[in-house]
């Protein structure tokens, strides 16, 4: 990365309109993700995680790392926070507060969170230390210098996470394929006659050991090939 | 000074455009709807053709009590329409209709990620209006809505990556500079599989399936009442110009057309634009509703491997160019 290390850099005492900025979006960034986090009302929680998310992709901007902002609001507010509501709706979402929604463990959460934000900042202040990004200069965190950075420097990570990703969403099909062939066992065995949900259309012919009672005892791969 | 009063021109063309083009649209809707429907309702206001029925309308929902529900929580429920309406907004300023440096609200150097992201935050207003209510219609409403964003965002997502594939940057003025006419045959299944996907964020029938009326009244809306009711209907079509404008610009080459080359080109934008907005309204009036599981199994069996399968044609076409 070429990041203009200015000797004489001007200094924190005569802050810049777009310093300025980024503290108080950060400011209200981290207000907003207190308030996600002691708030009572569940759905009020992830809204404001919203605001937090939505805070840092600005702080992003101001940066000038425009396509990590984009990105970040397209994933984690676009995607991330509308599956954490569906979810929400789908189990639990009362209106008003939960008085059941504190966890005995903050204290505990508390110590860790200060401490990974400790290691954070220490490792970013220590790597950039008086770095200064040239704000009136080429933008430097544009998709271009992003892509070619990321594809000439770092494409093993890159690629080492998508295959974490990869492996991620093989778990993720493999736990919910093998729960629900559970879940038809055992209501087979309750009730063997009916189908379960109206998916089992077909249950009652391809599977016809099924309804007996050694099930259980059959190795997950093989009723995988009976499917 | 001459750039402040410059940014400040823009804006207000902009936020003329959002106010004037959607109007435009549902108006289109009225008059389409009722000629091929055999409608005669809103053939009367006004006179010719009934021309008024949209100010009509507008009339009545100014004049509507706004409701809050006693249950519902009230100010996610009063800000919902505005997060549905102001994603869109945003997303007006960075499409280009001409190739100058005028036609573009503000040039986006991420353009395609820019539009896609505040598009995505656009559905949390449904999402906040679905929950917001204490009304199940509204919940069932807002979980449809969920699911079928979670479903459609990423073929949309994939078929706009194509595109950016072949064009090799990100920037919706870089695409349109990049464009080749042989590009529509070459990108056209990713164009259906975007325009699909779109229709499916939005709402819009045949994937009216979370605002279905007969059979959760009218989803996340169900409760709202008056001007922001409006709002939410505005939004719908603000999201059509979105849509139809960003197909334009995405696979229909935007400003490019036969000819006319010079200081034209914003017509061809807007009449594709016009155009891609008839059909959407044409969809309306012709396609029966997808049910729940058949718009989840199109989405995931059939758009998914479509815009995947595009994704390795541009990068094969791309590799055999070069």
């Amino acid at each position: 990365m070429t990041l203009a290390a200015t000797a004489g850099h001007p200094g924190f005492l005569s802050p810049t309109g777009v310093e300025i900025a980024f503290v108080l979006v950060g400011l209200a960034t981290f207000g907003a993700a207190l308030v996600t986090v002691t708030t009572k009302q569940l759905v009020h929680a992830a809204l404001w995680l919203v605001v937090a998310l939505g805070g840092i992709a600005v702080e992003y901007l101001l940066l000038t790392a425009e396509f990590i902002a984009w990105v970040q609001v397209l994933i984690y507010v676009g995607s991330i926070v509308v599956l954490l509501l569906f979810g929400l709706m789908l189990t639990r979402a009362p209106i008003g507060r939960s008085p059941d929604a504190d966890s005995g463990n903050r204290w505990i959460a508390l110590g860790v969170s200060v401490a990974a934000a400790a290691t954070l900042v220490w490792v970013v202040v220590d790597a950039f230390r008086t770095t200064w990004i040239d704000l009136d200069g080429p933008a430097q965190g544009s998709t271009k210098a992003s892509g070619e950075f990321l594809f000439r420097n770092w494409v093993l990570p890159f690629e080492a996470l998508s295959v974490l990703l990869l492996a991620a969403l093989v778990g993720a099909i493999v736990l919910s394929r093998k729960d629900r062939q559970d879940r038809q066992n055992r209501d087979g065995r309750q009730n063997g006659t009916s189908t379960t949900n109206g998916r089992g259309s077909g249950y009652g012919t391809s599977k016809p050991a099924g309804r007996g009672t050694g099930t259980q005892d059959r190795p997950a791969a093989h009723r995988e090939d009976k499917s | 000074m001459n750039d402040v009063l410059d940014v400040a021109l823009r804006l207000v063309i902009v936020f003329a455009v959002f106010m004037v083009v959607p109007l435009l649209v549902g108006q289109a809707e009225h008059k389409v709807m009722a000629h091929m429907q055999g409608r005669l309702g809103p053939m009367y206001a006004g006179g010719f053709h009934g021309w008024a029925q949209l100010v009509a309308d507008g009339v009545k929902f100014a004049q509507k009590e706004d409701v809050v529900p006693a249950d519902a929580d009230r100010r996610i429920f009063q800000l919902a329409p505005a997060v549905a309406l102001l994603p869109y907004l945003l997303v007006i300023v960075a499409i280009p209709i001409g190739p100058s440096e005028g036609a573009v609200g503000q040039v986006v150097d991420a353009g395609i990620f820019f539009v896609l992201a505040v598009m995505g935050v656009g559905v949390l207003g449904s999402l906040m209006a679905g929950w917001a209510s204490a009304n199940k219609f509204s919940l069932l409403g807002g979980l449809r809505t969920a699911a079928q964003l979670l479903a459609y965002e990423l073929p949309m997502l994939l078929a706009a990556a194509s595109v950016a594939m072949a064009a090799g940057t990100v920037s919706l003025p870089g695409i349109l500079n990049a464009f080749e006419w042989w590009w529509l045959p070459w990108q056209i299944v990713g164009a259906l599989v975007f325009f699909v996907a779109g229709l499916a964020e939005l709402q819009r029938p045949p994937f009216d399936m979370p605002v279905a009326d007969s059979e959760i009244i009218f989803g996340a809306y169900t409760e709202y009442t008056g001007l922001r009711f409006a709002l939410f209907l505005l939004a719908e079509y603000a999201g059509i110009v979105v849509l139809c404008g960003l197909t334009t610009v995405l696979f229909l080459g935007g400003w490019h057309g036969p000819l006319g080359a010079d200081g034209l080109g914003w017509v061809w934008t807007l009449l594709k634009t016009g155009i891609l907005a008839f059909v959407v309204i044409w969809l309306r009036v012709t396609y029966p509703r997808l049910r729940e599981d058949q718009l989840q199994k199109l989405a995931w069996t059939t758009l998914i491997p479509l815009a995947l399968a595009q994704i390795a044609l541009t990068g094969i076409v791309k590799v055999a160019i070069n």
